[in-house]
């Protein structure tokens, strides 16, 4: 059946079986592939986008069942070269190791900082708590997010005159 | 005079990471990414008893399935000699079964489709008549009288008993114990957990059938190992066989083995003609791949009446599931478990054990642990706590009388190691000074005067990593160096590819470290390859935190081989004698003329466009490095709990973590490491299970029943350091990635048994979760 969706501000359609998973079309459809799985089970959080601002496991989700709405994917958080503040804390702070649960990771937290935009430390242990990572421990995440916490702030307090300071990465 | 040139990225520094870029972006290139043109998928179908011999595999009806291309079954791989495969400890391991199924979760049978979706129907529609047969959960169960004999495909296999080990010396620990003032005995499982890398293992096999070429992408810790059992295994010339490891998405030793499904997808790729895709799900990750730990322990510590070690006793059963497929050095059949005399200068020691064949699955792979080391580190760490509350001597006063000290090392233990160096005292001081130990004791008391159950745990782990060096360090007869391939380009650019293989570690950043450290080249101009078998030079990969102390070590080597050349072009350059150049940061300058000078990066270009009479061209070199021993990391973790008495609930209220890995290349990315081996330390304390029932039927295959901590339940850790050198690593550093993970369980369970110890409560076996903690509460009489 035909399915249409925005990803990242780009409407995509697709002409899928019912079962496909939304992570399944995404992936092998549509071929971004910076979403992952990991449990199947909705367990760990790899998966994680964003659908209409809200963070969702994608592997339990039909693709049907988004018809019409937004998804945000790791792909989308970047303008260009400048990298969101989100992604900047975890480049900054050490947030990620080997980078399978990054993605969901940072679009986690990116939907944290749109409705709370001050967290505390355990409103974003909380908040991530879906989100297995086995790498880092948590530490160097919560202080990720608390690094794009400040650098929102920084922005929202002077003029946008220079949007992309943090490039992150080489 | 000179003035010292600042150089990004040198040993010391935490520069933030090159790999970053893509991962921030999603556009890493994990094994499940990628797709070739005419791709097929393969599912598993895999067997739902622990103990059944198969009378018949229908195959019909799925084959029948849309877009199915074939099915294949033991059979059809033992008709081209397949259908058994050696493991990495010289036994056999069916890669599809075609006389029993001897775990829950064995392969059976492979459907090759158009589409993963289409795969996985035919899957479920194989019939398979199975013979239920009696399974064997236990060492105890394996070697009990009438117990059903699970390897008969062996020839010569009477029982399901797989070896014996022993290390020490059996007659002078037996002396010892004859005179002890005491003797105190803690009998431990550590239980089977599963490392559960995020990512699953799977791989890419393309065959190319113009060729022959066997190019198979595979989440593998160790590629060129791979590379060449696979050509044992399926008679392919070597050269014909190519695997790439691209990112992998966590290893912890779960990605080292090789399993049945990557020979499988081989197969079917080089006899159907099409690139084949297999990635495993969760569950079956969880029920079939390296499982860890399993080990049955009994230890008895003998001590004088002043409280001084005499002697040790050890013995273990090793539960080794349905094939023998652990990954360890061929010498020692229980992993380098006789390093369980720890940080503790003990006279004599005597290590027994006993390996079993269970109807469980196979691996017993040293799940972020030198192989076995976690286990030793473990029990030697308990015991000596329950020695300590025993004897009525605090934990922290009864290590400090017996370490190691500082001045015996180079230190040979009763097992035969050579620990490198070491300071145990100092890092347990910073790690009391850090908690405030004499404080917290007052603490605790006062506390427990109010009838609150708080305690402190130390665990003081010395490790053993870095293997080989290669004569007593082999896998399957493969020698344990590894190397380092330095090119430097004439624009002064550098590409440094090497036999290890990050999962996560932050090789491209670390060792390019070493580089600019060495040859004075910035990070940012040194790529770091990894994974590719015909790039690459050959090593034994990346596992038991052996990449810093032998690959690591490599990198400094061939930089240094480079930087020699160097200085002969620059003495060419300079015309002036090699004698008269001194290296500063980034180039040669003559002895008291700081001015005339060469950089690396003229250097470089000198040494395509003009080069001494007679000298081969380029800067370019490799390096194998065996090392000269192994490096023995060491640290002091506290821990202090409180625990619920109405719910059994255990609460860490503080982590500090003392390690001593030697010098610290990016400290930044050591401190992560440890974060994350201090998180999978309190899963394995506290949550993480792999068990089964009596029948065989795995518990915990998946992650709603194997549970693993999230950000919730970790702990904030609190670090410290001390640094105390290598003294035969050429930069003075030892492994780390693992530390954590080795030392830490016994810190957190210490904690939990001294909280309990008012109630004569002196085991728990991990996972220690609250239902346990609950029942020891209550078997003494401790209610609400």
């Amino acid at each position: 059946m035909k399915v249409a969706m925005n990803v990242n501000g780009v409407a995509r359609s697709g002409d899928i079986e019912p079962r496909v998973l939304l992570v399944d079309f995404l992936r092998t459809n549509l071929r971004q592939t910076g979403t992952h799985v990991g449990c199947d089970t909705t367990s760990c959080g790899a998966c994680t986008v964003l659908l209409d601002g809200e963070p969702v496991k994608s592997c339990t989700l039909l693709a049907v069942q988004v018809q019409g709405r937004d998804i945000m994917t790791v792909e989308g958080l970047a303008q260009g070269a400048t990298l969101s503040p989100i992604q900047a804390g975890f480049h900054e702070e050490h947030g990620l190791q080997c980078g399978f649960c990054t993605p969901g990771m940072m679009l986690v937290g990116t939907a944290l900082l749109e409705r709370n935009p001050d967290p505390s430390e355990e409103e974003i242990r909380w908040a991530i708590s879906g989100n297995i990572c086995r790498c880092t421990g948590y530490m160097n995440i919560v202080k990720s997010i608390q690094h794009a916490a400040r650098a929102r702030a920084e922005a929202q307090a002077t003029p946008p005159a220079h949007a992309g300071a943090a490039v992150g990465g080489e | 005079m000179a003035t010292a040139t600042h150089m990004h990225g040198r040993i010391g520094e935490s520069i933030k990471r090159k790999e970053d870029a893509r991962f921030l972006r999603g556009k890493g290139n994990y094994l499940d990414d990628f797709v070739l043109p005419n791709m097929l998928e393969m599912a598993i179908l895999r067997s739902p008893h622990a103990h059944a011999r198969i009378n018949s595999i229908d195959t019909t009806a799925a084959s029948a399935m849309p877009g199915v291309i074939a099915v294949v079954t033991g059979e059809l791989m033992a008709e081209h000699k397949l259908a058994w495969m050696p493991t990495l400890s010289g036994d056999t391991q069916a890669v599809l079964a075609t006389d029993k199924v001897r775990f829950q979760g064995q392969e059976v049978a492979a459907v090759i489709a158009e589409t993963k979706y289409q795969a996985e129907d035919a899957r479920d529609a194989i019939l398979v008549d199975y013979e239920i047969l009696p399974a064997v959960t236990s060492p105890d169960g394996a070697k009990g009288a009438g117990a059903p004999l699970i390897r008969d495909d062996k020839e010569g296999q009477k029982d399901n008993h797989i070896y014996h080990w022993e290390a020490g010396n059996q007659a002078t620990t037996q002396a010892a114990f004859a005179t002890a003032h005491k003797v105190v005995r803690l009998t431990s499982f550590y239980p089977r957990c599963h490392p559960a890398p995020l990512e699953t293992c799977g791989c890419l096999a393309d065959v190319n059938s113009a060729t022959g070429k066997a190019t198979i992408y595979m989440t593998s810790q160790a590629p060129h190992a791979i590379r060449t059992v696979f050509a044992l295994v399926t008679g392919l010339p070597e050269q014909q066989i190519r695997i790439i490891s691209p990112d992998i998405g966590g290893g912890f030793g779960n990605k080292v083995p090789v399993y049945p499904g990557y020979v499988v997808a081989t197969a079917a790729s080089l006899l159907i003609g099409r690139p084949v895709k297999w990635v495993e799900d969760r569950s079956e990750n969880l029920i079939s791949t390296g499982f860890a730990r399993d080990y049955h322990m009994t230890g008895d510590l003998a001590v004088d009446k002043d409280g001084k070690m005499l002697a040790l006793r050890v013995h273990l059963d090793s539960d080794n599931g349905a094939f023998f497929s652990d990954a360890q050095p061929t010498k020692f059949k229980a992993g380098l478990f006789h390093i369980v005399t720890g940080s503790y200068d003990i006279p004599t020691a005597h290590v027994t054990a006993d390996g079993y064949y269970t109807n469980k699955a196979p691996g017993g792979v040293a799940y972020r642990c030198s192989f076995r080391v976690t286990e030793a580190s473990y029990l030697i760490e308990r015991l000596v706590t329950n020695a300590a509350i025993e004897l009525g001597i605090d934990q922290a006063e009864f290590r400090m009388k017996n370490f190691i000290k500082p001045e015996q090392f180079p230190y040979t233990s009763a097992t035969g190691w050579i620990y490198d160096s070491g300071d145990y005292p100092q890092a347990m001081n910073v790690a009391l000074q850090k908690l405030g130990y004499d404080e917290l004791r007052k603490d605790v008391d006062a506390r427990r005067k109010k009838g609150e159950v708080t305690g402190i745990g130390i665990a003081s782990f010395t490790e053993v990593v870095g293997a080989g060096h290669g004569a007593e360090f082999d896998i399957l007869g493969l020698r344990m160096f590894d190397s380092a391939e330095l090119r430097v380009h004439p624009t002064g650019k550098a590409l440094l590819r090497m036999g290890v293989k990050s999962q996560g570690q932050g090789h491209e950043t670390t060792f390019a470290q070493i580089v600019t450290e060495e040859l004075g080249i910035p990070a940012v101009d040194i790529a770091v390859e990894e994974g590719d078998t015909d790039t690459a030079p050959y090593g034994l990969g990346t596992y038991a935190s052996r990449s810093t102390p032998v690959a690591g070590a490599a990198t400094a080597m061939v930089a240094r081989k480079l930087r020699d050349k160097a200085r002969k072009i620059a003495s060419h350059l300079l015309e002036v004698d090699e004698e008269d150049l001194e290296w500063r940061v980034s180039r040669f300058q003559v002895k008291g003329s700081p001015d005339r000078a060469k950089t690396i990066q003229e250097i470089a270009f000198a040494a395509y466009t003009n080069l001494p009479e007679g000298m081969e061209a380029g800067l370019e070199g490799v390096h194998y490095y065996d090392p000269p021993n192994m490096t023995y990391p060491f640290g002091t973790y506290a821990v202090v709990v409180d625990i619920d008495k109405g719910t059994g609930q255990v609460k860490v209220r503080r982590m500090v973590a003392v390690d001593d890995c030697g010098v610290r290349i990016n400290p930044m990315i050591v401190e992560g490491q440890i974060h994350g081996g201090l998180t999978e330390g309190f899963g394995i304390a506290f949550m993480q299970l792999i068990t089964f029932d009596s029948e065989g039927n795995c518990i915990g295959s998946n992650f709603m029943d194997y549970l693993l901590p999230t950000a919730w339940e970790t702990p904030s850790f609190e670090l410290g350091e001390t640094v105390t050198p290598s003294p035969h690593h050429p930069l003075g550093a030892k492994g780390v990635g693992e530390s954590a993970t080795v030392g830490s369980p016994a810190a957190y369970v210490n904690a939990v048994i001294d909280a309990l110890s008012p109630y004569g409560i002196t085991n728990i076996d991990m996972p220690v979760g609250p239902d346990k903690v609950w029942a020891a509460l209550r078997s003494k009489g401790v209610t609400e």
